[in-house]
């Protein structure tokens, strides 16, 4: 009997507590940077975009929601031709990320995506780029692979030596 | 005003105002356990969220009227209108003022004790005519339980009655113009409060709809305005208890500056706060647990209340 008097004196008591309620569309919730929501394709220094279109994301996505085309332009860059997520499968567990080896695919800490008509969330390529380099400052893939693409030759990127003439070499 | 027409205008009052009483409890009562929870609670339609009813209403009515095809049809559709039916009778004999009373009936007390017990009707008739096992379960546990708590909660009043000396609530009322009751009858009033709980099926004594073991108990096949009609008539039976408490143990309408009608007003709702906290502090007991306390200890103390006030009133006279 007087655990339930002190019990009720406890709830009572709770008139004076801080709510823990966040009152959402006018309070916002303070979210860690990296939280893992919208994903976004971001871009290289010089603006080119970062996707290689290597197709990891999509092969890793465990809800199959990213497809994708490569395609190569005239300087023998790897580009997708179309990259589309379906956000209404999407699960946002940031696989695609962890896959990406170019830093291209990211997630951000936006999650406000809903819509009234489901075909809405079905983002393309202009919706997912965006015109900045999202987490990963100062990253361009090109600078720092070994291939050889337009206007850039083996051995030139940075960070790298020249290939060794193996003919030299012999003895 | 002729007296009739005074009458019915009064009755006509007292009916809107305690169907919106009873709506706007609902809200407050989720206001009410959010503020306990350190939550909000339904704060969005209207000011402070109090048009959540008005819009739960409007979903009811829109929702699918269905009655099962195995329900015993007729019974199945009363059964929700008898406990609203009931419990509106019994506001009839409250006097919430001097001059705002339907019918001051000299046997008022029975009256409300008859009344509150025919509610159960309700609920075991809902159960019976659902033809499922959860809600025939919940009815009978409903039965079994009213059957115990009635007992010791016309015991707990007879009290009363002895002090004031009469069945009429106003002779009780104005019999406590010295002193409520809950003074000389402190041990009346908590056996009261328990059976009154009981008796409203409110927690923690809501084991015939209790939803962690028999999905909703006597209301699981019902939806729409039927389902509706078994909320709405819960909290008018909080109101009821609450009402009924205050008049025969805190002196009802009495108190000093404020109208009567106002005092009435604010003693009621705090009890009905007081039934809101059990609410949001207490948890289900075991239905076995609910009878023995219900047997061996409430009804052994309305009987100990029943002697000892008998014996004063006499030595007394």
């Amino acid at each position: 009997m007087w655990s339930v008097i002190k019990g009720l004196w406890v709830v009572f008591l709770h008139m004076f507590e801080r709510r823990a309620t966040i009152q959402y569309p006018e309070e916002k919730v303070a979210l860690p940077p990296r939280y893992r929501a919208r994903i976004i394709l971001s871009r290289d220094p010089d603006g080119g975009e970062r996707c290689v279109a290597c197709y990891l994301c999509a092969v890793v996505c465990p809800v199959a929601c990213i497809a994708l085309q490569a395609a190569e332009d005239e300087h023998g860059r790897r580009y997708p031709e179309f990259f589309r997520i379906n956000f209404s499968r999407c699960i946002f567990c940031g696989f695609c990320e962890d896959a990406c080896p170019t830093y291209a695919i990211q997630l951000t800490p936006d999650f406000e995506m809903a819509e009234y008509r489901r075909p809405n969330l079905v983002y393309e390529k202009e919706h997912l780029l965006i015109a900045g380099q999202g987490k990963y400052h100062g990253y361009n893939y090109y600078k720092v692979a070994g291939v050889a693409i337009g206007g850039k030759a083996k051995g030139e990127a940075e960070r790298e030596a020249p290939p060794a003439d193996v003919r030299t070499l012999l003895p | 005003m002729s007296p009739s027409l005074y009458a019915i205008v009064i009755l006509i009052v007292i009916l809107v105002v305690l169907l919106t009483v009873a709506a706007l409890l609902v809200w407050f009562e989720r206001r009410l356990l959010g503020l306990w929870q350190d939550r909000y609670g339904p704060n969005r339609v209207g000011p402070f969220g109090i048009f959540q009813t008005v819009a739960d209403t409007i979903k009811l009515l829109t929702k699918e009227d269905w009655i099962p095809p195995f329900a015993d049809r007729p019974v199945f559709v009363i059964a929700p209108a008898i406990v609203m039916v009931t419990v509106l009778l019994a506001f009839g004999v409250v006097p919430f003022a001097p001059t705002v009373q339907v019918a001051d009936l000299n046997i008022g007390l029975l009256f409300f004790l008859g009344m509150s017990s025919l509610g159960v009707y309700s609920v075991t008739l809902a159960g019976w005519s659902s033809d499922n096992k959860y809600a025939l379960v919940g009815s009978l546990r409903a039965a079994a339980q009213m059957l115990a708590y009635e007992v010791f909660m016309g015991l707990s009043l007879m009290g009363v009655v002895m002090l004031a000396g009469s069945f009429s609530l106003r002779a009780i009322v104005e019999a406590q113009r010295g002193l409520w009751y809950c003074v000389p009858q402190l041990l009346g009033l908590i056996v009261f409060a328990n059976a009154g709980i009981a008796e409203t099926r409110r927690l923690p004594f809501d084991l015939p709809e209790a939803e962690s073991e028999i999905v909703a108990g006597y209301h699981s096949e019902y939806s729409g305005m039927k389902f509706g009609m078994f909320f709405i008539g819960e909290y008018l039976g909080i109101t009821l208890i609450s009402a009924m408490a205050v008049t025969l143990f805190f002196g009802g309408w009495l108190g000093p500056w404020l109208p009567p009608v106002v005092w009435f007003a604010l003693k009621t709702l705090i009890l009905v706060c007081g039934f809101i906290l059990l609410r949001a502090t207490l948890p289900r007991p075991r239905f076995d647990q609910l009878m023995a306390y219900g047997w061996k200890v409430m009804l052994p103390l309305a009987l100990l209340n029943l002697a000892v006030t008998g014996a004063i009133v006499t030595a007394r006279a």
